[in-house]
């Protein structure tokens, strides 16, 4: 008789979804952003990404083999997304070695720190963002301008400012939105991603297609993006309605800055969101509030990754608040 | 029309029904029938016969004395050599009455013409006693005694009868091949059932990946004479695992919800699968006790899988000699039962029991586990649960054996489908851990009830 029979409990079936395959399926959807980002930002924009990736895949690798020596999972694609997604949010002059900094601080503190994949309450990019931004300002707010000297590699990047930064310092200097609104893009420029700003955070419609690609492959589901892009929207459209002279109108809000990227990359990141799709709902509506309110109250100009930050934070207690309906539960004949 | 289904959760294993067209044959006897003394739910049987009789096809040789057991039969003529522990399909031994084959002779009151016979002579309470007398149990593979179904009181009534034919596991089509092969007498078997449980209303429900059993059901359904099928339907469902669990399909079906630790009659039902209702036209229209049922064997590596009408006590090996067919080389799990809910065994060298409706070979590409990585709180767990469970949560509370954070999560409401661990990408062990923490959890319930 055959000895090599296994009897483990049920069920003998699996289903072909692995991290792998969600990983690198989230790399996949985040290829139009990255050629909206080479596109407007030229080589740099390549550095910034491939080294983003290799920096950060290499910070795991180093940790789990040197430190933690746990089995290496470096390669299971999840370190490659907060490259990516690391690099997407800083601008393409970034000094490699700040984006080193910001990778060690990424993976090596945020992610590693709590025991790896999927044990970090914060998302490991955005922890590596706000460390940049509160570490190297100058750096991480000078914003080349697109599409000029994009492949020019003697040249100097001309830079500019977002059309959240120009908001912000125009309101604060005592202009209206109307008499701004000549320093800012259209809106089609905004959404193909024709203006200043984090690498991959310019393009709302290549955004979009990684978006739609994440959705179809059934990766995340619509409740986060839409809700956090909605309440934005609405938070936003409120203070426009009441004073258009003070506050950008909610298409505004959305096609600036890092809304876009936030809503469908940083928000659904799994590992840091709620568990539940009312503890999504949840999630998502406060978040997209905090970013409005941070863009209009605070004082940064861009409030998304914080916005997510704090919700990640806010995690545990949602999902201890928002939990699935139990099948039977006040069942009425 | 939009084909019903239950929510929430379920999930899409491959269908994989590779014996789906094969028609069932009836299988040869065994020189040996080892026919347990606990094939289903509660009590085991207690032998009527000993060491030496003879007895013939149909010969109750145990009965069911507690409460909640049942009769069994013999299946086969021939003499009774011992009874002895057997391994059974669970990997346990269990005591057996062993019968030495001798020809083919049956209890003479059974009637083995195939006349289908129409006319319900008996009352309510006389065919549930008919049920339980010919050793009834739930063919689906819970095995609960059928006639304890049909016991209602003033305030726990049916309404209506369900009969589960959707055979939601993967690679299992003997309930398929019956509705196909069996119609008519399901049928009858089913008006029988109606005034057993005394309603007026019964619904016949088919995944819609059966459209041929949906459609001769319909169509038998509509050329009842007289009026004879008012009251039943055939209802396709979408498919959707784990729709032949009991709350699920209750609620597909009906949008009723069974409370938390109640049954089918709670909400007015009673559900019996299709090889139940086929036994039950058997044993009221042509006296014949449960001692044979379909069993569907089957596996990729199989050069053919079949359906076979297999006596109780057969040993399971004798299904892949009939089919022609060696363990293929490389089987890494032997499965009692579908893959999603089966239990797997280390042996065919098992008599087949009233529980058993398929038996299916995995290969090592299929069966091994994937090793587990961390969770990353994907919410695939949550979104896949049909009992609106939280199955990331009750793995973490069950591994630190916090039975107490168990129980408040509602790890008792877990019907096992192994929806969890089938969808989760990162392999981990959820069912695993949720059936320790589940057993404690009930353990410690029964503890203090007791009190």
């Amino acid at each position: 008789m055959n000895n090599r029979l296994a009897v483990s409990l049920s069920p003998h079936e699996k289903g072909d979804l692995s991290v792998e395959k969600i990983m690198w399926g989230v790399v996949i959807a985040l290829a139009p952003a990255s050629l909206a980002a080479v596109y407007f930002f030229g080589y740099r924009a390549i550095g910034v990404v491939v080294l983003g990736m290799i920096f950060c895949i290499a910070v795991e690798y180093l940790v789990q083999k040197f430190i933690t020596k746990q089995t290496i999972t470096a390669f299971d694609g999840s370190a490659a997304v907060t490259g990516l997604l690391l690099a997407f949010n800083v601008p393409s002059g970034i000094p490699w070695w700040q984006l080193l900094v910001g990778s060690i601080i990424a993976i090596g503190v945020a992610k590693m720190t709590f025991g790896g994949l999927g044990q970090n309450p914060f998302n490991p990019a955005l922890i590596g963002r706000a460390f940049m931004l509160a570490s190297f300002p100058v750096e991480m707010t000078t914003w080349p301008v697109p599409l000029v000297n994009a492949w020019n590699l003697g040249a100097d990047a001309v830079s500019s400012a977002t059309p959240l930064g120009l908001l912000k310092e125009g309101i604060k200097a005592g202009q209206t939105v109307q008499q701004l609104a000549g320093k800012f893009p259209g809106y089609f420029d905004m959404f193909i991603g024709h203006m200043g700003g984090c690498i991959g955070e310019v393009s709302a419609l290549a955004i979009l297609m990684g978006g739609a690609f994440l959705l179809y492959k059934k990766i995340i589901t619509w409740h986060i993006p839409i809700f956090y892009l909605l309440s934005l929207a609405v938070f936003t459209g409120v203070f426009w309605l009441v004073n258009p002279a003070k506050y950008a109108d909610p298409l505004f809000h959305i096609l600036a800055g890092g809304a876009m990227l936030g809503a469908w990359f940083m928000a659904t990141d799994p590992a840091t969101g709620p568990m539940t799709p009312k503890g999504q709902v949840i999630f998502a509506v406060s978040g997209g509030i905090l970013c409005g309110l941070i863009r209009l109250m605070g004082s940064y100009p861009e409030g998304c990754s914080y916005s997510i930050l704090i919700m990640n934070a806010f995690v545990p207690l949602i999902d201890k608040f928002a939990k699935p309906r139990r099948f039977g539960a006040d069942a009425r004949r | 029309m939009k084909l019903k289904t239950f929510t929430p959760g379920g999930v899409h294993p491959p269908a994989n029904k590779l014996s789906a067209n094969t028609p069932t044959v009836k299988l040869g006897l065994p020189k040996e029938a080892s026919i347990p003394l606990s094939q289903h739910q509660g009590a085991s049987a207690v032998p009527v016969v000993k060491k030496g009789d003879a007895v013939k096809v149909g010969t109750l040789i145990a009965r069911g004395e507690a409460f909640i057991s049942a009769n069994i039969h013999s299946s086969v003529s021939g003499t009774v050599m011992k009874i002895d522990d057997v391994l059974n399909a669970s990997g346990y031994k269990t005591p057996a009455i062993i019968i030495k084959v001798d020809g083919d002779a049956w209890e003479e009151n059974i009637d083995r013409s195939e006349n289908l016979i129409n006319d319900i002579t008996l009352e309510p309470e006389a065919i549930v006693a008919k049920m339980k007398e010919m050793g009834i149990v739930g063919l689906g593979g819970a095995t609960f005694p059928t006639h304890i179904k049909y016991m209602m009181s003033d305030d726990r009534k049916a309404d209506t009868l369900v009969i589960n034919g959707v055979e939601c596991e993967p690679y299992l089509t003997a309930d398929h091949r019956l509705m196909l092969e069996r119609t008519d007498e399901i049928l009858q078997g089913v008006r029988i059932m109606m005034k057993a449980g005394k309603v007026d209303r019964a619904v016949i429900a088919v995944e819609a990946n059966k459209p041929d059993a949906v459609a001769i059901m319909q169509t038998r359904l509509g050329a009842g004479q007289n009026g004879c099928f008012t009251g039943i339907e055939a209802a396709p469902l979408a498919v959707k695992y784990p729709q032949g669990a009991e709350k699920q399909l209750l609620k597909a079906l009906l949008n009723r919800e069974i409370p938390s630790g109640k049954l089918p009659l709670d909400v007015g039902c009673i559900v019996n699968n299709v090889g139940t209702t086929l036994a039950i036209y058997e044993a009221l229209q042509k006296n014949k006790p449960l001692f044979e049922r379909v069993v569907t064997i089957t596996g990729k590596k199989l050069k053919k899988t079949g359906n076979f009408l297999v006596r109780i006590g057969t040993p399971a090996n004798m299904l892949l000699e009939a089919l022609g067919e060696e363990m293929p080389e490389h089987t890494a799990k032997i499965i009692n039962g579908g893959p999603m809910m089966g239990k797997a065994i280390n042996s065919l060298d098992i008599p087949i029991t009233k529980g058993i409706a398929g038996i299916v070979l995995l290969d090592e590409s299929e069966a091994r586990r994937r090793k587990p990585m961390n969770c990353i709180r994907c919410a695939r767990c949550v979104a896949v649960c049909p009992m609106g469970l939280e199955p990331y949560l009750l793995e973490r509370l069950a591994e630190r054996e916090n039975f107490a954070a168990c129980e408040a999560a509602a790890v008792s409401d877990c019907i096992e489908c192994g929806s969890c661990s089938y969808t989760c990408p990162s392999a981990r062990p959820l069912l695993d851990y949720i059936r320790h923490g589940k057993v404690n959890v009930m353990r410690i319930m029964r503890g203090r009830r007791q009190q």
